[in-house]
């Protein structure tokens, strides 16, 4: 158990340290999330609701993740990397849970900026609403790294990585609006974690299924 | 064998819908498209777990014609799918009057599975032929039949903060000769679909024999 | 006809639609797989001969 762990801060502290070095992925997740923000301004019609605009963050949330996403597993296939990584003596699935935090990494840094931002842009941000977006992020990664993977098997990977990923993540999209917006967030946040449990099992099983060639 | 059933099945439930089962009190003849749309979506439902089980099949126990059959199930169920929105957005403008309507939880739970199951296909053209594409549909199928209970429960929690519903839905509360009726229009849904699937995977058989035919000759 | 039985006639009329447009399909495929059968018996006539 704790070789495996130990393999995944590994893998993990690779991919960080590549982008801490390269500086490709966050600063264009941080971009990006912020002229989202800006276009949701001009998006929203006088006399929207508030409301309106929690769900628009929501939209924002989940486009910045694909951003990152997509850039996941590229420096992987174009260096072919890929093939070193499936011949270190680790479990496949360290590489899908390594990847996950790091992808996970990438998102919390562009949430930092992007929910302060919002709240600046609109209206506050409530506690459950930081818990929905921990909670959906959870997800999101889990999910969205098997699927980065899988696309990248394939062509146009950029253009299939969205495809695959937002029918999965409109039961995030419910969770997370959800816990922002009405008055009862524990459903929801008991939701997205139920959502997190179901989708990181799944993924962390069959991540060897979908990198083996 | 299962055609002549299937057809048999057909035309004993259009006979039922039309002279047996009476006509509903509350929403006349526009009920009747129940008999059909409900059947469709239950086989749609089918067809993507008997998809997802031949998935499995192709990453437990790596059965050769597994991946074939997983396709052709799922193709199936897209099919099914596409009938069951067509036929629910019918039944929506008899019903209320409008061509799509959020508060019908079936049909915006087959609007999410049909675009996952869309995708199935992007996914599936788009790889190389070969054991990796089919564990990453195999893969990406098993996600699907997880999603269906998942997205289930989302579309009944988004109900409480989008849009309040203006139209109640009636569920099938039905009579025994309606439920008979049913049973028999779902029976020969199912058996509608096991042929065309039979049919496909033939044909696709066929297809691959034939090209190993030709290159053993040239 | 009524407004809501033109409805459930055409409800019905899509199904049929579909299963007719299936059937099509396969139709040409099986003439396609036919004429192949036919080129490659051909084929293996003419190494059985030459």
């Amino acid at each position: 158990m704790t070789a495996y762990l130990a393999d995944v801060a590994t893998l993990a502290r690779k991919d960080l340290r590549l982008e801490l070095r390269t500086r490709n992925t966050v600063p264009a997740m941080l971009l990006f999330v912020v002229a989202a923000l800006v276009v949701f301004h001009f998006a929203l019609p006088a006399g929207s609701s508030e409301l309106a605009a929690k769900g628009l963050l929501w939209v924002a949330i989940v486009f910045t993740a694909l951003l990152g996403l997509t850039r996941a597993f590229v420096a992987e296939r174009e260096q072919r990397l890929i093939d070193g990584l499936l011949l270190a003596p680790c479990d496949r699935s360290a590489i899908w849970l390594a990847k996950s935090v790091a992808v996970l990494g990438f998102l919390v840094v562009a949430e930092v900026v992007a929910l302060p931002a919002f709240a600046l842009f609109f209206s506050g941000i409530d506690g459950a609403t930081v818990a929905g977006v921990a909670l959906a992020d959870l997800g999101i990664c889990a999910v969205g790294t098997v699927l980065a993977a899988m696309a990248v098997a394939g062509r146009a990977r950029e253009l299939l990585l969205p495809l695959l990923f937002l029918p999965l993540a409109i039961p995030v999209v419910v969770g997370g609006v959800g816990a922002s917006v009405t008055g009862h967030p524990g459903r929801y946040l008991g939701f997205l974690a139920l959502y997190d449990a179901v989708f990181a099992i799944i993924s962390w099983a069959s991540f060897e299924y979908v990198v083996t060639e | 064998m299962l055609a002549a059933l299937a057809a048999g099945l057909l035309c004993a439930a259009i006979a039922l819908i039309f002279f047996y089962a009476p006509v509903d009190a509350d929403q006349g003849l526009s009920q009747k498209i129940f008999y059909f749309h409900v059947p469709i979506a239950f086989t749609a439902y089918a067809c993507f777990g008997w998809g997802a089980w031949k998935a499995l099949l192709v990453l437990w126990k790596r059965k050769p014609g597994a991946d074939q059959e997983s396709y052709v199930a799922i193709h199936q169920g897209v099919i099914f799918g596409a009938l069951t929105l067509i036929t629910g957005s019918i039944w929506a403008k008899i019903s209320w009057g409008v061509w799509w309507t959020w508060s019908e939880r079936q049909l915006v739970l087959f609007l999410v599975l049909f675009l996952f199951y869309c995708a199935y296909f992007m996914l599936r053209f788009s790889v190389e032929p070969g054991p990796q594409r089919e564990n990453l549909c195999a893969v990406y199928a098993l996600f699907g039949v997880v999603l269906i209970p998942v997205s289930f429960l989302a579309i009944r929690l988004a109900e409480n903060f989008i849009h309040p519903t203006v139209f109640t839905s009636r569920g099938p509360q039905m009579a025994t000769s309606q439920f008979a009726t049913f049973c028999v229009a779902l029976a020969a849904m199912i058996a509608l679909a096991g042929t065309l699937y039979r049919v496909e995977l033939l044909g696709k058989r066929l297809d691959a024999r034939l090209r190993e035919l030709r290159e053993l000759l040239t | 006809m009524s407004v809501s039985e033109k409805y459930v006639a055409a409800a019905y009329l899509v199904v049929f639609a579909f299963v007719v447009v299936y059937l099509a399909i396969m139709a040409l495929k099986l003439t396609r797989l036919e004429r192949e059968v036919g080129e490659l018996t051909e084929l293996a006539r003419r190494r059985m001969n030459g």
